[in-house]
Parts: C-alpha cells; structure tokens; sequence
C-alpha cells in the first residue's frame, strides 16, 4: 500500500522540530508498524536522509520501549496493543498517518520520537520497592498465604509496562495511573504493609516533583493503556495517600 | 593456559556450603573502598547490582535500555522452576538436578547445575518476599504449572508474564539501592570495550548514547550480565538490542568463549511471514500439551494450500501426517525442544511446508477443543449437543487455558485460531553458549565475571524451559555475591583504580576509532543489510542442521561478508547524540565476527548432541548420536587475532552422579 | 510550578480532594437552592409573600448565614484550586501534539472542566450581581409583610428572553459540569468499589441532569407563564 507519513523530526533536545512529510510506497499489510518504519528507514538511508530515530525492543508488547503517538492516539488506534503490536492492515492505502513522540514537559525528547521517560524511575525509586535483603534466609515463601482475589489484583497492577501511553494521551500529562499502578501493587500485597504510608506518600510526593499534571479523572489513560490498567488503581492510591497523609506524623 | 573449573571437592550436595564457608570475607569497612561494574541489568544484573550493594560494594550499573527494567528477561512468559516441592509430587533438589543434566544432553558441569537446583527454593522465596506476584491457588498458596522435559510441577508462574514480574521485583530491589545511593545507574549506556589492567579487568569504556560521549569507569571486577547472542540469526525471539558486543569485547581481551554453537531453537514460534520482518514471536510451549503437530501426508494437498487452493480444515484425517505422533509414539507432542524443531524441519524441507514459503506446519486444537467440548459436555450433564455446541463449549475451554496467546497470534496473524489451524514454525531462542566461567562465575580474566545468559554454564546443549530465569537469578542473587567477594578479598588494598592509566587511554582510543570508522565510511548499504545477510547464513548452515560442508561454506561466507560490511557500510548522522544506527553498526560487526566463531565450534564438533545437529551423526531414523567418548567437554575458544584462528581449549566434563545415557522418546 | 509539599496541602492529590469536597459541598448547596427556588412556581400574590419570606430568613438567619459564608468559600477555594490545577495542567505540556483525537478516549465534559467551570464562575458573578446584591444593597421595595421584594426582581429578570436563555445556558454548562465532575468526586476521595462504583454513576449522572433540570424548568416556567405581568 501507499502511505503519506507525517513525522516529527528533531535534531535534539534543544532543537526545533517539525513534522516533515514522507511518501512510502510498498507497505505490507503484515508489516507491524515499527518494521514499516524500519521499511522507511531503510530507504531514506539509502537516500542519504538520517534515518527516523524511535524507541523500541522487544517488539512484543512487554517491554515498553516503544513509545509513538500515531493519529492523535498513544500507540495508535489500537486497544490494548502498544506500538509494536499494531499492524499495518489496520491502514489503507491512501492514509496519511501522524506519527509524533509522547509529549510531557516530564518527558523531554531526546531525538525524533525518542523521549526520556526516566521520570519514572525516579518515581520507582522514591518507595516503589519493599526493604527486604537478599539473605537467602527469608521466610518461606509459603508462609504467608494471600487471598488468590488480591494476588490476582496486584498481578494486574503490576503488569504496568512502564510505556508512559497514559502520561502522553492525558490532556494534563498526569502520570497518575502508572503511579497508582506502582502504589497498588504493593498496598494489595500483605509483604507491602510495613511501608505502605511512607510508599504512597513519597512516591506521589516524587512524581509532583517531576512536573506531570493532575487528574481530572476523564479515564483517557484507561482506555489507552496497552495493559488495560485499571482506574480502580488511582482510586486506591487516592484513599491509601488521603489515609496516609491524615495518619503519618509528619 | 589451562582450564580450571575449581569445582569444590566433596560430595555434590555439600560442595556449596563448603564453598561458601570457606570463602575469605571482606570487612564492611573494605567493601566500602571496592567498586564493581555490573553491566546489564535483567534478572541476572539487577539481582547482582542490587545484592553487592547491598553488601556494602559501591556499585555501578549500566544497560542500554532508557530504563533497567526493559531489559529483555522482561519478555519470558512461561515460568520459573524451583525444587520446592510444593505439590508434593516427588521433585527434589536432585531431580531438578538430573533433568537439568539429562536435559542438556551431558554437557554441562555437574557441580554448577548441582548448586542452581539448591539455591532454585531461595529465588521463590525471595521474590515473595520482594511482592512478586506469582499465581496463587484458592486457598491463598502458591501454585505450580509443569513444563517440558519433566514429570514433575516445579514451574511458578505468573500468568504469561512471569520474566516480567520477576524482572519487576529485581528491578525494585536494584532501585531500592539506587534510592540509597548504594548503586550508582546508567541506562541508555553502552559498554563498548573492556579496559584490562595488569592482567585483570579493571574497567569499561561506555558510550553514553544520549550525548555519543564515551565514558571511562573503573572497579575492581566487572560482572558481564549482557544476555544472550540469539540475534546473530537476525530473526529470533530475543528483543532487537539483544547483542554480544559486551561479552565479545571481553572475548577479544582474554575471555574464552564456551560452546558458542550451541543454540536453542523454539519449535512453536510464528512463522515468517516477509522479507521485511524484524523478529519472531514466540508461541509458548505450553500449547503443545494439547495442541496437534501435523502437515498433509500427500505433498499435492501441501502444494495445493501453499497456492491458496486448499484450506487445511478440508483436509481428511486420514490425509493428515501428525508426524511427531508418529515418530515418537511415547512423547507424542510432547518431545523436547530441540527433537520437535528438527522433525519440523525435516517435514518442511521434504515439501510439505503448509505456509506461502513452504516453512510452517500445523499446530491444531480442533480436536483439543472437542474433547474439551465433551468434557464439559459430561460436566452439565448436556443431552444430545449438536457438534456447533461441542465446540462452542471447547473453545470456551480453550480459551481460559491459552486465550492471551490465541489473542497474540491472531493479532500477528490476523488469523484465528479457534477455527483453523495455527501455523508455527522453529525460532531461534535462546543461547547456551556464551563466556566460559568457572564454578565461581568467573571468565578466564580475573576480576571479570559472567553472570545469567551470558555465560556458558549450567545448560549444557539444551536449555529446558524455565531455567534460564532460575539460573539469571540464582547467579545474581545468590551466586556471585559470594563468589566476587572471594575475588575481592584479595584486592582491599588496591585503593580506587585510575582511569588515566595507559590501558584506558588505549581502549578509549580504540572505540572512539572504530566509531569514527562507521560515521566516515560512505558506505552504500544499511547496517540492517547485513545483518540479514549474516542471519541467512547463520539460518541455513548453522540453524538446525548443521554439516561439514554447510559450515565451512559458511565461514567462507561470513568473512567475505566482515570484509564486505567495513567496506560498504553506510552509517548517517553524526557522533555526537543519539545515533541508534551507528550503534546498530557495533553490534552487528561483532556478531558477524561471533557467527565465524559459531560455525568454526559447530564444524569442530563431530557429534549431534541437544541443540547442535550435525548432519553426519544421526542414526538412520534420523536421531542425533551423541559421541560421549570423544566429546564430553567443553569447548572454550580463546580469541588469538581472528575468529579463524580462535584456539579451542578443552574442559573435560566428568559425570559421577548421573549415568550417561542416549536420550530416547520413542 | 511543581508542586513540591507532600500531606493535606500543597500535593497534587491534596489539591484534587479540595477540589472534589468542595465540588460536593457546592452539589449540596444546589440541593437546597433549588428547593428554594421550586416556590416559584406558585404564582399570584401568595407565592410573592411566600418567596420574599423565604428570601428574608436566608438572609438573616444565623445559621443559613453561616452556611452562606462556607458556600462563598466553597465557591472561592473551588474556583481558585481549579484555576491552579488548570494551569499546571497546562505547563505540564508545553508543546501540543500536531493531531490529537481526545474524542476517542474521554467525554467531552471531563475535558472541558475548567471552561465549564469558568462559565459557571461568570454566571455565578452575574447571578449574584442580579440578585444576591440587589438583595443585600441595591434599592428593593418591600412586600405587604414588609419583605424586600425578592420575588419581584426576580420574575422581572425571567421575563426578559435573553436573561432566561442565558441562564438556561450556564445551567446547561453546569449540568455538563456536574455530568463529570459529581462522580469524578468520588473516584478523587479514593471511592471506588467494582460493586458501588456503578450505583455511585448511576445515581450521580441523574443528579447531574435532574437538578439543573429542575433549575431549568423554573426558568422557563417564568419566561413562558409571566407571573409578574399578572400583578
Ligand atoms: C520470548 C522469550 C521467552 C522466554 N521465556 C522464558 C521462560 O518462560 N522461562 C525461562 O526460564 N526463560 C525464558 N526465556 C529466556 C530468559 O528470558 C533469558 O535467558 C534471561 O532472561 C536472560 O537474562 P539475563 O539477565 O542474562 O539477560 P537480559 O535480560 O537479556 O539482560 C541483558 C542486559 O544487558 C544489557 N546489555 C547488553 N549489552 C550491553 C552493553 N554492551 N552495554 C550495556 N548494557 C548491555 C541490556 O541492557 C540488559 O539490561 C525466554 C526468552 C525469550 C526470548
Ligand atoms: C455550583 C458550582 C459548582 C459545582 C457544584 C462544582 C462541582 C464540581 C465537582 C463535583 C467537581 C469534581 C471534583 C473532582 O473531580 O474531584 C468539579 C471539578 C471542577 N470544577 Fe467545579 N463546581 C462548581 C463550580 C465551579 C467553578 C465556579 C469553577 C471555576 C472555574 C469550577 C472549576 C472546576 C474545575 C476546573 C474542575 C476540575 C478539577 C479537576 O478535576 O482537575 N467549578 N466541580
Ligand atoms: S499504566 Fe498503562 S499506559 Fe501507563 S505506563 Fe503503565 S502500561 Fe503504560
Ligand atoms: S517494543 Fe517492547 S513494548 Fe513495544
């Protein structure tokens, strides 16, 4: 098929960019997305044009590296698939597609479509872990049984690829369902009892430190998130931070 | 220089508890003064960066992922094995043991294997205890899965995704000491050279993309936690960052490498589909256990659904070939990863590939998902069901056993799978091969480990499923933080080491050369166009089925190729910032020089054992002929110049508690 | 603009709970502002004393006098905080996308929060403008009980089409407002059950329309019948 790409093109961070255009002849229906940008990578090196620079790894959907905004929409029309799971039979020939990076002032670009989402490990850092050791001598790992109900929940939680698809479709580039993703996992585990106040404030406390927004709650990152994260995380990341800050000493 | 695994002495079951009482202990007042790079961090380096951290050791972590968490043990899907024994079915530390040794074909070092299978019930623990979500039963506790190769349920799991979580729970581990400044973190950086200094390695040279600046760092030992090689098939399973330019480098600096021939290829995988396809999906092995392998036993109906004319569903059963059904009565379906890509190629190759290019067969869960239908039928106490409602009640079954997978193929595919057979076909998957270590983990350069895929060590020729998570995360949690301080224990009083000494210089020189090399080579073709030359090669003489002749074409090939790409490479851009294609170049000029060496080891390796096939040693139903007299050991190159000339040291492997055997499911 | 404290003040959360207490509280006061207001609908003279009653005890009442300060905070915190929100919403990215379709993932209303909240600001002003401030200052004359003439005001204001289609309007806004804004409240208060979350929907999605609806029907209701032209 024949495609027109439109595609941000950004020298580097403190650059200029702009959305230059691309014709593309020959796209296959079963290319995925990334292999058709591959496709037209490959033809602009041997134009001598820089080739498109874009984040990606695993290229099934797990690893959250890739990272585009394709038509107005976090990883394309899709649902629930990420940019490297989407296929080029959901286009037709003729389309013109928008191809442009994850925008947030929390996730400034690095090259073309690359942006650095080391906010949110910074996030992680600030409590997204539980105080154990690796002594080898823990307790049992059958010790403490967990209700299969919130082990399945906290499993769900924690599927979170770390995409960063709800920060860039957010109108406020609120990174609040990653976050609360993070939070729950842990405050549904009875392993993440011991820490959970001081969790849930730091972490919060560290992603207002990163600059994202705030939510209004319209539920966009839901429906974009390539793992179907689920609202009722920010729910429970609200009343963990609420009973939190209401009971902490400090 | 002569090989020593230094394997304790004693009985198999006490050599680690041995071992680790006698390890001399550094003090925490020293710990403080000793630096460790540790580069990588999937299971295996987040484990080990966060574990020496925590033992006081100032570390640095490096990965060229924009975060430690997507390195590519994020993608494993099926499990981990652990001798838990949990269900009660009779595991132990011993079976785990033996199926590991058993599993690889007799070609891993017992004492290795021995001490994965006793650290396997710590890593469960452990990562309960970090909040990995691992799938639980009703009642609360935690539940087990089987896998192949085994007859026993070992394999923890959560859901599909079980790399991920526990590559999460590392992750979180590794962040915890970031927090506390224990570590310090690089991500999109890339070790580009290893910098030894007075014969140990001291440090590395790393490229940080963002800026194109290269970095010197140094420490007093080096641990490698870089993965596997896979991707110098260009089409594979691993994630398309997979590379071997950390260990190679290490290689070219005095690390043997072990058994790099030694791959292992995934029978259930999606077929290629194009020429412009970048990598390959795995489809997990769980679906074997009820899901039918077969091509059209008449090469006319293969012919005929290859032209589109023919669909495979009005193929009659008597015209079906369910080929491992019939050649391996006792396993069926069921045989080991290797035996069942084989028997696929084999069918393929003999023209009854069922696919637009011929590669691909038939895995089918029509009559799975009958007699599920039945079963539920029995269930409900359903009289006189018409066939449509058999079937609905199957595919409902189904489903919950393999929908997340079934959804992923159709997705690929666009194909479901419900109503027609899926196509699969082999892919690469895996590396056994990698730097040789000995018991302590440690590559022929001291002060230079070897941690997780990337080393050669407890799998022998073929890997079983779920112990490559196991193995990264018993080396990094559990392993080298013993074993490095041994190492360590020796140097409290190096004090910091330099960067400005002549070795550093000279390896910053070299990598910035090579770097300048690509940017101003005015080239004509893509990096990626010789990758996939090298991948076709590699496929077709040093895939499946490998021969004298295949493979020594193949060296011919892959050298004319090296020359060919230095010449004629075109690399964009500039040095400085992001530049993925130049760093693609790297990576991929290392892997053409590892591919040499791939096929030199498979050629000097006259036997057929796990995933190495060689043509000339089967039996004539086509079985792979192990040759234990003259090949039960370990072959570890030593890199002299060129990877022709590379020098092939021998570690005799001895087996003094399992019984060599020829493996049979017949 | 980060917000940089952590606790009840200051975090982004914090700001979110002020925000939805004070939105609930502002939902309550509806409440019994349209029951007021529902007396308009008895015409003639009897309706009149009725309302300019009615109109007398909210403002003098100790309690309701109370009540009314905490609304005007309500109304002051709730409209100061959305402000804040908004603009840091905004500065969290400084650069647009070229193509977005926010159509396909979230309802208009929740998008349009802060403009619907600044029109019910403007029409809050002008409300009180019309009324709360003739009420409290402006030259009214008194009723045969001896009451400002409320009702009078008010009625007169209806009849005029432009003032009635402006206020059908802002309601209108509101109830758009309110469509997202009454059950977003409780997701913000960390109210959120697979069991009640729908109920909690369901019952404030009707609120949502069924009281501006209300404040909607006593508008056109004077507009169409004209009660002051009777007397
Ligand atoms: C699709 C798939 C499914 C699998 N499923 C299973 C399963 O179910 N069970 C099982 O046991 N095993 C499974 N495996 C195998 C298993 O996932 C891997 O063997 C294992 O995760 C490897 O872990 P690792 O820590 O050694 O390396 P990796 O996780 O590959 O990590 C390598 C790290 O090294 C870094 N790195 C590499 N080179 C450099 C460099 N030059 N400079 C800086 N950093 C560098 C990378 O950034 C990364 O952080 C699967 C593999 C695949 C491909
Ligand atoms: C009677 C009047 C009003 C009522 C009943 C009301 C009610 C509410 C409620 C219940 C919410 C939801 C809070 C949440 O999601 O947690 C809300 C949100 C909001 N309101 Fe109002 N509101 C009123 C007037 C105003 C005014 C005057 C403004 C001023 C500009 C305003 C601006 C906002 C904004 C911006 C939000 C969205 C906040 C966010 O979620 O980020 N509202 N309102
Ligand atoms: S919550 Fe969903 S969209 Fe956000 S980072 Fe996680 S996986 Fe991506
Ligand atoms: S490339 Fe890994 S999720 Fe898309």
């Amino acid at each position: 098929m024949d495609l027109t790409l439109k595609i941000w093109r950004q020298n580097g961070p403190q650059e200029k960019g702009e959305m230059k255009t691309y014709p593309i002849s020959g796209v296959e229906e079963d290319m995925s997305f990334l292999e058709m940008l591959d496709f037209l990578n490959d033809k602009l090196i041997n134009e001598g044009i820089e080739p498109v620079v874009f984040d990606h790894d695993c290229r099934e959907g797990i690893c959250g590296m890739c990272s585009l905004f394709i038509n107005g929409e976090a990883h394309g029309p899709g649902r629930k698939v990420t940019t490297c799971q989407l296929h080029m039979r959901e286009f037709k020939s003729g389309d013109t597609i928008y191809i442009e990076p994850f925008r947030a002032k929390a996730f400034p670009i690095i090259k073309d479509l690359m942006v650095d989402r080391s906010a949110f490990d910074r996030i992680q850092r600030a409590g997204g872990y539980i105080s154990v050791n690796t002594s080898g001598n823990t307790i049992d790992a059958n010790a403490i049984p967990v209700p299969k109900e919130n082990a399945d929940k906290a499993f769900d939680a924690a599927t979170c690829i770390g995409c960063g698809a709800c920060v860039a479709t957010c109108k406020n580039s609120s990174a609040m369902l990653f976050a609360s993703a993070k939070i729950s996992q842990f405050s549904l585990l009875p392993q993440g009892q011991p820490e959970a106040k001081e969790r849930v404030l730091n972490m919060v406390h560290q992603m207002d430190l990163e600059g994202f927004g705030n939510c209004t709650n319209t539920g966009a990152c839901e429906v974009e998130c390539p793992k179907g994260i689920s609202l009722e995380n920010i729910a429970r990341m609200n009343r963990d931070y609420l009973f939190a800050s209401l009971s902490s000493n400090k | 220089m002569a090989l020593d695994s230094k394997v304790p002495a004693g009985a198999i079951a006490d050599k680690w508890t041995k071992h680790k009482g006698e390890i001399p202990l550094v003090s925490p007042a020293n710990k403080r003064l000793l630096d460790i790079i540790v580069v990588g961090t999937g299971l295996a380096g987040s484990s080990a960066a966060a574990s020496l951290a925590e033992m006081g050791y100032n570390v640095k972590a490096f990965c060229f992922q924009d975060s430690p968490r997507r390195a590519h043990s994020i993608a494993a899907q099926g499990g981990i094995n652990a001798a838990k024994n949990y269900q009660n079915d009779g595991d132990s530390v011993y079976r785990l043991f033996y199926d590991t040794i058993k599993g690889g074909d007799y070609r891993s070092r017992e004492g290795n294997v021995h001490r994965l299978a006793e650290v396997s019930r710590n890593i469960i623990d452990q990562c309960v205890a970090q909040g990995v979500p691992f799938a639980r039963d009703y009642g609360g506790l935690l539940d087990n899965r089987s896998f192949g190769g085994v007859q026993v349920s070992r394999t923890f799991y959560a859901k599909g995704q079980t790399g991920q979580q526990l590559l999460l729970g590392a992750y979180s581990a590794l962040n915890r000491q970031i927090a506390k400044g224990r570590v310090k973190m690089y991500a999109r950086h890339e070790m580009q050279e290893l910098v030894v200094v007075d014969g140990k390695a001291r440090g590395i040279i790393a490229k940080n993309l963002v800026t194109g600046e290269f970095e010197r760092h140094s420490a007093h030992a080096v641990l490698l936690c870089t993965g596997g090689y896979g991707n110098v098939f260009f089409l594979s399973t691993n994630a398309m960052g997979s590379n071997v330019t950390a260990a190679w480098k290490a290689h070219r600096k005095g690390a043997y490498m072990a058994n790099p021939c030694f791959t292992q290829i995934h029978p259930t995988c999606i077929p290629v589909s194009g020429e412009n396809q970048s990598k390959l999906t795995l489809m997990s092995e769980s679906l074997r256990n009820d899901g039918r392998i077969w091509v059209p036993a008449k090469k006319e109906d293969a012919e005929a659904i290859r032209a589109g004319k023919l669909h495979p569903n009005d193929i009659a059963e008597a015209d079906r070939d369910y080929y491992l059904e019939r050649r391996y009565p006792a396993f069926g379906n069921l045989v080991p990863r290797d035996v069942a890509s084989r028997a696929a190629k084999e069918r393929c190759d003999a023209g009854y590939g069922v696919n637009k290019t011929g590669e691909a067969v038939y895995l089918d869960f029509a009559a799975a998902i009958m007699r599920f239908g039945e079963e539920e039928v029995h269930v409900k106490g359903l009289k006189n069901p018409s066939t449509a409602e058999i079937k609905a009640l199957g595919e409902k079954v189904v489903e919950s056993k393999y929908g997340n997978l079934f959804q992923m193929y159709e997705k690929i595919t666009a194909s479901n799978p419900y109503k027609e057979p899926m196509m699969i076909y082999p892919a690469v998957h895996y590396t056994m091969g990698g730097l040789w270590v000995d018991y302590n983990l440690m590559t022929t350069i001291p002060g230079c480990f070897a941690l997780g895929e990337a080393n050669f060590s407890d799998h022998g020729a073929n890997r079983l499923g779920a112990s490559a998570l196991m193995q990264g995360l018993a080396d990094g949690y559990f392993v080298a933080p013993y074993t490095v301080g041994e190492f360590l224990s020796t140097d409290i009083r190096s004090g910091k080491i330099p960067t400005d000494s002549p070795e550093f210089e000279a390896a910053e020189q070299a990598v910035r050369e090579r770097t300048e090399k690509f940017i101003n080579n005015n080239g004509t073709k893509s990096v990626d166009f010789f990758h996939k030359r090298l991948g076709k090669i590699m496929w077709n003489e040093v895939g499946m089925a490998r021969s004298e002749k295949g493979l020594k074409q193949a060296i011919a090939d892959i050298q004319a190729l090296r020359e060919e790409f230095y010449a004629d490479v075109r690399v964009l851009g500039s040095a400085n910032g992001m530049n993925p294609e130049l760093d693609k170049a790297g990576r991929v000029a290392d892997l053409i020089e590892l591919g040499e060496l791939m096929a030199k080891d498979a050629l000097e390796r006259n036997e057929s054992c796990g995933g190495h096939f060689r043509e000339e040693y089967q039996s004539p139903e086509g079985e792979a002929l192990r040759d234990d007299e003259n090949f039960a050991f370990v072959s570890a190159w030593e890199f002299t110049g060129v990877p022709a000339e590379a020098q092939l040291h021998k570690e005799e492997l001895t087996f003094e508690n399992v019984e060599l055997k020829t493996r049979s499911y017949k | 603009m980060a917000t940089t404290s952590k606790g009840l003040f200051g975090s982004s959360l914090a700001r979110k709970y002020w925000m939805a207490i004070s939105g609930l509280f502002l939902c309550t006061f509806l409440v019994g502002h349209l029951l007021g207001n529902l007396q308009l609908f008895v015409s003639g003279e009897e309706g009149k004393l009725a309302f300019n009653e009615y109109g007398h005890f909210m403002t003098t009442f100790p309690v309701v006098k109370i009540l009314s300060w905490v609304t005007y905070g309500a109304i002051f915190l709730h409209t100061v905080d959305g402000i804040m929100l908004a603009l840091q919403n905004r500065a969290a990215r400084p650069e647009g996308y070229v193509k977005e379709k926010q159509s396909a993932n979230a309802s208009w209303a929740s998008r349009k929060m802060a403009l619907l909240g600044t029109l019910t600001l403007f029409f809050i002003v002008v409300h009180m403008k019309s009324f709360w401030y003739e009420m409290h200052y402006g030259e009214l004359g008194l009723d045969a009980n001896g009451n400002k003439d409320l009702w009078s005001l008010t009625v007169k204001a209806f009849e005029q089409w432009w003032y009635a289609a402006f206020y059908v309007i802002a309601i209108t806004g509101l109830a758009f407002h309110l469509s997202h804004g009454a059950q977003s409240a409780f997701q913000t208060l960390g109210i959120n059950h697979p069991k009640y979350t729908p109920i909690i929907k369901m019952t404030m999605t009707a609120f949502a329309w069924l009281i501006p609806a209300g404040f909607v029907a006593v508008a056109v209701f004077l507009y169409v019948v004209q009660p002051g032209q009777n007397l």
